[in-house]
């Protein structure tokens, strides 16, 4: 066998041979048209994710202009009186109230219903059952709403008084009237009932990705079947619990409709819950937007704005922390 | 002061000890398997004794895994899978109702193919996950995280860093650290389904010192493709081989020594010499 050995200054080595080489990949027409393409439509969501902010920015400014820090610390929303004075205080405080209610609600419900579906309903049900989840998410916001206010809100004034009875030491769920519709504790639940699906697919999802060597660990040691969901699948989804609840937060903020269906507006912040009374800018906007004009719209969209970053930074926050865990490996939300 | 009737009263300690068990021998008579309607085995028997290292040889895809976990009530986790014919542990049946599936499992312990600890817990947690699991009180903590770990070869590299997550180890240490788990729960049998297969050279022949140390104080029954291990570490072996579009069988079971150097059937002569599979 004969050995070349290779001259390191002869011509299979380059002058300049220890530097990286620039690599150059010639595409081909189909490859390039389709790339083209993708990056177009690719770039389109970003453009068009920016003419929204800017929008919003410059449609608000006139009002921003004329509330100033106010915009944020005011709770009243009085555009058309000379002063004019608004703000989204209020309005931002029960936005808030009503996503949490919701989520403290649908994150359990959506764990144990993820749970449910990967480790313990039959095998020939799960598709059918993960389907029916995903169908939920469909259901128009409208008819959430609706149902609401009609059907679920008459049967829950009995639990909101009980609660009202017997927990009002704590104080959110103490009341100062006697009406029980239209609260904010209505509003949660119902908008509960629309991010739950959300965060069940999420979580279901990453649950599903939980190794099977460490499942079949903690089986093989005894383990029961809980004991493993315990040891091996929520650990590892926790990521993943975390990132689908935020996803579900970020819904719960910008529900509009549902929320305008059930609520009575107010511009005070009060932490009892149950009362008639409460408010969020989403539905805020919905149901003011038809009759402004001149600073009174501009107001409008500058809560608008308000909402928009609030729920981008949730969202994005979401997308992080699930990306970030074990779990969210190769997850895409 | 009249003698205080104190205000604290000295509670006793009521922490179970965990039973000390015994090695127990198992035997599996009549035991066939299915996936679907698929059989993979076929009246399969085999008494693995007591004190005894048992080793299942024999060509990928004739049995010896899905006979294993057939060993501890693994095989129903599989969806689809069923199974014919009864194992018994000392006597009694661990497919009927006298002992739960968990218990079994408890009794039965085994390490896998691919090592398996739980990344998110530290190595002396990982240790303790089967009592964990089973709700079983350990009295004094370390002085068995520093038993199972020692008899499992793992506790010199470990002892500084018990407090490291397990999935920081190595493949080799990860598989020791697993049998120490395996052994924390005390089981009678311990069931290992080719725990040297992704494993360097010393490794292995680490793990094949644990097992011969083991020997006397649990039931050890051993999945492997490597000959030489089978011949190192057992004393008895069950040669499984499957014909073609045929469910797996023993063809011959007995001393290791026999089934190496004095095989009755000549398919295990030329299996065990390296001629197929």
């Amino acid at each position: 066998m004969t050995v070349v050995e290779l001259d390191p200054s002869g011509p299979s080595w380059s002058a300049s041979s220890d530097v990286p080489r620039p690599i150059t990949v010639r595409r081909g027409f189909g490859d390039r048209v389709f790339r083209g393409l993708a990056v177009a439509a690719g770039a389109t969501t970003f453009v068009v994710m920016g003419l929204i902010g800017l929008f919003l920015a410059v449609e608000s400014w006139e009002a921003l202009q004329v509330a100033g820090a106010g915009f944020f610390t005011d709770s009243a929303w009085l555009p058309t009186d000379d002063p004019p004075v608004f703000g989204i205080a209020a309005l931002l405080y029960w936005t808030v109230v009503i996503a949490v209610i919701a989520l403290v609600l649908a994150v359990p419900v959506a764990i144990g219903t993820a749970l449910f579906i990967n480790e313990y309903s039959p095998r020939w049900l799960r598709g059918s059952l993960t389907g029916l989840v995903d169908l939920l998410a469909a259901v128009p916001s409208l008819v959430y709403g609706m149902w609401g206010f009609y059907f679920l809100q008459p049967r829950l004034i009995g639990l909101s008084s009980w609660m009202a009875d017997h927990l009002a030491f704590v104080p959110v769920f103490e009341v100062r009237t006697d009406k029980f519709a239209s609260s904010a504790f209505v509003a949660g639940v119902v908008v509960s009932l629309m991010v739950v699906p959300i965060v069940t697919s999420v979580v279901r999802e990453v649950f599903s990705q939980a190794p099977q060597g460490e499942k079949e660990a903690a089986l093989a040691l005894g383990g029961s079947r809980w004991g493993m969901i315990r040891t091996v699948v929520v650990p590892f989804g926790r990521g993943g619990i975390v990132g689908g609840s935020m996803l579900g937060l970020g819904r719960a903020l910008g529900e509009t409709i549902a929320v305008a269906l059930i609520i009575s507006p107010v511009f005070e912040i009060s932490p009892r819950i149950l009362e008639q009374g409460a408010n969020s800018i989403a539905a805020h906007i919905a149901l003011r937007f038809g009759e402004a004009s001149g600073v009174a719209l501009s107001a409008l969209v500058a809560a608008g704005l308000a909402l928009f970053v609030v729920t981008l930074v949730v969202n994005s926050l979401s997308t992080i922390i699930v990306a970030r865990s074990r779990s969210g490996q190769g997850i895409e939300l | 002061m009249a003698v205080s009737e104190s205000a604290i009263p000295v509670r006793d300690e009521v922490v179970p000890e965990q039973p000390s068990r015994e090695p127990a021998t198992l035997v599996a008579s009549n035991v066939s398997a299915w996936f679907g309607d698929r059989k993979v085995l076929e009246s399969v028997g085999l008494e693995m004794p007591a004190r005894t290292v048992t080793a299942l040889i024999g060509p990928s895809g004739c049995g010896k895994s899905t006979f294993i976990r057939i060993l501890n009530r693994m095989h129903e986790l599989v969806p689809g899978a069923s199974l014919a014919g009864s194992v018994t542990l000392n006597g009694i049946d661990i497919y009927g109702d006298e002992l739960p599936p968990t218990e079994t499992r408890l009794r039965i312990g085994m390490v896998f193919q691919k090592p398996n600890p739980f990344p998110a817990m530290t190595i002396a947690e990982n240790v303790l996950a089967g009592l964990k699991l089973s709700g079983i009180k350990v009295r004094d903590r370390d002085a068995l995280v520093e038993e199972c770990l020692t008899k499992a070869g793992l506790w010199n590299e470990v002892k500084d860093r018990l407090k490291a997550s397990g999935g920081s180890l190595s493949g080799g240490q990860q598989q020791r650290l697993v049998i120490a788990r395996a052994l924390a729960v005390r089981p009678q049998v311990l069931l290992m389904d080719e725990p040297c297969s992704a494993l360097d050279p010393t490794s292995t022949r680490r793990i094949e010192e644990t097992i011969s140390e083991l020997q006397e104080e649990v039931t050890i029954v051993i999945v492997t493709h490597n000959m030489q291990q089978a011949a190192r570490v057992s004393q008895q072996c069950a040669f499984f081989l499957a014909a073609e579009n045929e469910p797996g069988r023993i063809v011959e079971a007995g001393p290791t020594e026999q089934i190496f150097e004095a095989p009755r059937d000549s398919r295990t002569a030329d299996y065990v010499h390296g001629r197929f599979g």
